[in-house]
């Protein structure tokens, strides 16, 4: 693929054992990754996790220290920025301020000296629908706009992966409800492989094809965000990809399809196919909203496992659904999530509740439960402290 | 009553303050229309003939002197903005040795009082023997320059976005093509107000150029040496109109400057 | 003009990010970018400050001319401009802090105005500030002079002063310690006011409406607020005028303001240089200024904690 010429469609990017090294600390270890070609791919992660430094890497505004990145099959790892069949959508839109919007989206196909650059950069700017804007300076339009002109200025030149750091942090809720359908949109449209940098899990559910989430450097889990949410491979998946409620205990019995796990004296049941471990101390959990309130004890049966009985000891309103908080003696604090089918709350402060949920909706982890907390993902002041590092540093790579 | 008195008094002394200053100014505009003879101490009458016939006063001497802190300011602003920014550049955007002996090799020239400067650059010449003349002065001017420059043009790069940079490679801009259409453009700002400051401090510096300008005379030179015998209201008028060009300059920038962030804030 | 820059060091030493060389590449790039400006002050800034140093142990050549010395170790010219000169030692920097203490006197409630309360009117903030640079556009010399001619004993304030009685019939302005003060304090107003102008004019005034709200009186809140976050541009403005002041010869000088008793360091600095030919004892007493400076700058800057500055 030559810098002459757009890309076709999009390509694939392969990661090969990525290692990136900052002086005193490490940002990514032995990262191996790829994206196929055509999909919309979201590397979800906590800042500072090294997400924004995987994506400086593949646009080769950084250099691995080792490892290969591969773009269509092409070894890309010594290529100069811009010399790669890349483009970036940055953060803070890095719009140049001293041109006009149609001089911006222009530059790269100027620099290409690709035919006719003035009428594709309309066609650009058509398809985020700002052309009327085209002779304005950047500092004239609102966040929104930027933002699709950034876009305009990336897709113009038909890159084989398109990246996109962080692009809608800067939007209000509702405009980034707007842009994301917008950008999912224009994905289909163009087929070109986005990657896809973010920390905020909904925007990733809402857009990506492909999840990877990332943690300290490394992916933890990867795959379609429904598969995700369902089956959390790790507690740090099953925290940051929404909430969970999490249990450790011995697996006490094993069927042919369910395994039983005594939590601080209770049985609970999760199919096999939902566990990624089956013996020894597990850490299972349930999504909240798939919990079930109940002001008397349930009759136990097969389909569904019981907690309780507990006390409420929180009721928050948020609209759609309420959150109680369920203080259970000898596990901890539950976390449920109710729609409001019926006006009023089912269950008030103090009152003491039982907790049930379909036995296939419960999931078991990967994690060795001795080195995974309970409640808390896994933030140590340790961990702190390092997340802390990384965040600054990549704050310092942005500045 | 005395909630009234806290109220003007800060404006009152502010306004008392300006005028403090504008005096030897407006003394010195004055002073440009007087009808004086060799010196220009006492008032005699107003007349434009000075203005006039500027350069008609001792065989132009005057006029020599000034153009010659034209030329001067001109050459020692070019290399000094030149040399500073590189500098600038480098201290911003990149990791070398010696880093804190380079800052403090920056920061000294600022420290030193001009006499220092000026016998030292002295000493210098007279032990290799270079006789002083224009290049001396020029030397010494670039020298006494980069310093500001360097601090002008630092904090222009130091509040340039990296990203924008990372923008224009990413959008396969070379190294040489980035910087001519993207860096350079947006420090220019910067860059212009540096060359400023140096022509400013190269045009008005006396104490410096006192020591290293061996015959030639400066506009700054000249008035020192008629000092003693009275300064011709030529002096008056071309440093009056030097006065009036900057000022109208600097307004307008302020101005115009005024006037586009009222149009982008309506704008947006 | 650009001089509000030159006060822009402070914020720009300030600015955490930008000073982390975790962000910073190493490159050859930089040494091509630095070794051009780098040498030149080598070449144009450190040698000369050697060379004078060399200068200073200079001793006279026999049977030689005026000002025909070698290369010597003559440590006596120290002994010798120092006893000859220490008035003038003292004075420099007598007058030198005089007129900083002046300075600040009158432009820290001028730059407060400029920077604090003319915020609402941003029109006559930027006139007040064009208004402030406006001397630099005028050469120094002639606003300097132009006070010897206001104060001629035949001049109009003299001769009012003189018919109030306030000042003797024989007195003079001009000549006096008070006319150098004076000019100097004049002359450095404006490198005084720029510095403390951008540090005020960064002052968030939400931090004097707490410190109201946690019962600190106006004088309490100045004391204990504005003050100490405007340091950076105290010590900036201070530094900024107590320097050239402590080395100007222009004021003090005998065609300007001054007189006979009012000779500073740099006035001798130059006469031995320039007129007398006597280079040693000007290169002495031109290292007894940088020295005493440069301690005076270092133990400052250190107690004001204000390191970051340089």
């Amino acid at each position: 693929m030559t810098i002459g010429a757009f890309a076709d469609r999009g390509a694939d990017l392969q990661l090969v054992g990525i290692e990136k090294r900052f002086p005193g600390f490490t940002a990514i270890e032995n990262l191996n990754l790829t994206i196929p070609a055509g999909s919309f791919f979201a590397l979800l992660g906590p800042s500072g996790c090294g997400k924004t430094t995987t994506l400086r890497l593949v646009a080769g505004l950084e250099e691995p220290t080792g490892g290969r990145i591969l773009i269509g099959g092409a070894d890309v790892t010594n290529q100069k920025s811009f010399q790669r069949p890349v483009n970036t959508v940055f953060q803070s839109y890095a719009l140049f301020p001293h041109m006009t919007v149609l001089e911006n989206v222009a530059f790269g196909l100027r620099r290409r000296k690709i035919g006719d650059p003035v009428a594709k950069a309309h066609e650009a700017l058509l398809l985020v629908e700002l052309d009327h804007l085209a002779h304005r300076r950047p500092q004239q339009l609102s966040g929104g706009q930027q933002q699709r002109v950034a876009l305009a200025r990336a897709i113009v030149n038909r890159p084989a992966l398109l990246l996109l750091d962080e692009p809608l942090g800067a939007l209000d809720l509702k405009l980034r409800r707007q842009m994301q359908l917008e950008l999912k949109t224009i994905q289909e449209e163009v087929g070109l492989t986005f990657l896809h940098v973010t920390h905020d899990q909904e925007e990733a559910m809402t857009m990506a094809d492909i999840i990877a989430v990332m943690n300290k450097g490394r992916i933890e889990q990867m795959g379609e965000p429904q598969q995700l949410y369902e089956l959390p491979k790790t507690a740090f998946v099953a925290n940051f990809l929404g909430q969970s409620n999490l249990f450790t205990g011995p697996v006490v019995s094993t069927t042919g399809t369910a395994i039983a796990v005594d939590v601080s004296g209770q049985k609970i049941v999760v199919p096999l196919e939902r566990a990624h471990r089956v013996s020894g101390a597990v850490t299972i959990g349930v999504r909240p909203e798939k919990l079930t309130l109940h002001d008397v004890a349930p009759t136990y049966s097969d389909g569904r496992n019981v907690l309780g009985p507990g006390r409420v000891i929180d009721v928050s309103f948020s609209g759609v659904s309420t959150q109680y908080l369920v203080a259970v003696p000898g596990i901890g604090t539950l976390v449920v999530f109710a729609q409001n089918m019926a006006f009023g709350p089912a269950a008030h402060v103090g009152a003491e509740v039982w907790l049930s949920w379909n036995v296939n909706h419960g999931f078991g982890l990967d994690d060795d439960p001795t080195d995974a907390p309970r409640f808390e993902a896994d933030l140590d002041t340790k961990t702190i402290a390092q997340q802390r590092r990384s965040s600054l540093i990549t704050e310092f790579e942005e500045a | 009553m005395k909630l009234s008195l806290g109220k003007w008094l800060l404006p009152v002394y502010s306004g008392l303050a300006l005028l403090f200053l504008m005096i030897p100014i407006g003394y010195t505009f004055v002073y440009s229309f007087n009808d004086s003879l060799k010196s220009n101490i006492t008032w005699r009458g107003f007349t434009f003939d000075k203005w006039l016939n500027v350069c008609n006063v001792q065989n132009g001497a005057v006029c020599q002197a000034f153009g010659n802190s034209l030329f001067i300011g001109a050459v020692a602003t070019v290399a000094a903005t030149t040399l500073g920014t590189m500098i600038a550049i480098a201290i911003v955007r990149y990791r070398f040795k010696f880093r804190s002996q380079t800052s403090l090799l920056l920061f000294l020239p600022m420290a030193t009082p001009e006499v220092v400067l000026g016998a030292g650059l002295a000493a210098q010449f007279l032990s290799l023997g270079v006789p002083k003349d224009m290049l001396t002065i020029i030397l010494a001017h670039t020298m006494f320059c980069i310093s500001f420059v360097v601090v002008t043009v630092k904090a222009r790069v130091a509040s340039l976005d990296p990203a924008l940079e990372e923008a224009g490679r990413d959008l396969y801009g070379s190294a040489w093509q980035v910087f001519a259409r993207i860096t350079f453009p947006l420090l220019l700002p910067g860059i212009l107000a540096a060359a400023l400051l140096s022509f400013a401090l190269s045009f008005d510096d006396f104490i410096i150029t006192n020591f290293n300008s061996g015959a030639v005379t400066t506009f700054p030179k000249y008035i020192y040496i008629s000092a003693a015998r009275g300064i011709p209201a030529e002096a008056n008028v071309l440093a009056s109109a030097v006065f009036i060009l900057a000022l109208v300059v600097v307004v307008t920038v302020q101005v115009s400057g005024a006037a586009k962030a009222r149009r982008l804030a309506k704008l947006s | 003009m650009a001089f509000a820059a030159f006060s822009s060091t402070a914020p720009s030493a300030t600015a955490a990010p930008s000073t982390d060389p975790v962000a910073r590449r190493r490159s050859p790039v930089a040494l091509f970018l630095l070794l051009p400006g780098i040498l030149y002050l080598v070449l144009f800034f450190l040698t000369p400050l050697v060379s004078l140093l060399l200068t200073s142990f200079q001793s006279p050549r026999e049977f030689g001319d005026i000002g025909q010395f070698d290369y010597a170790f003559r440590w006596q010219n120290y002994v010798e401009v120092v006893t000859t000169y220490w008035p003038h030692i003292v004075r420099s920097f007598s007058y030198a802090l005089a007129a900083t203490f002046f300075a600040l006197l009158i432009s820290y409630p001028l730059a407060y105005f400029i920077g604090v309360k003319a915020r609402k009117w941003p029109l006559l903030q930027s006139l007040m500030l064009v208004l402030v640079i406006a001397p630099f556009f005028i050469s120094f010399l002639l606003r300097t002079l132009a006070w010897k001619q206001l104060f001629s004993d035949e001049s109009f304030v003299v001769q009012s002063l003189k018919a109030l009685s306030l000042l003797g019939p024989e007195a003079h302005v001009t000549g006096t310690a008070f006319s150098v003060i004076f000019g100097l304090t004049y002359n450095f107003i404006p490198f005084m006011t720029l510095p403390l102008y951008t540090t005020l004019e960064r002052l968030d005034v939400r931090y004097l409406e707490a410190g109201n709200d946690l019962y600190a009186s106006p004088f309490q809140v100045f004391r204990k607020i504005t003050i100490p976050l405007s340091m950076p541009g105290i010590v900036a403005g201070t530094l900024l005028t107590f320097i050239p002041a402590a080395g100007d010869y222009i004021n003090a000088s005998r065609d300007f303001l001054g007189g006979t008793g009012t000779q500073m360091m740099g006035n001798v600095i130059e006469a031995n240089f320039l007129v007398l030919q006597n280079y040693p004892s000007a290169a002495a007493l031109s290292i007894i200024l940088m020295t005493v400076i440069l301690v005076i700058v270092s133990i400052y800057v250190k107690r004001s904690g204000t390191e970051e500055l340089l």
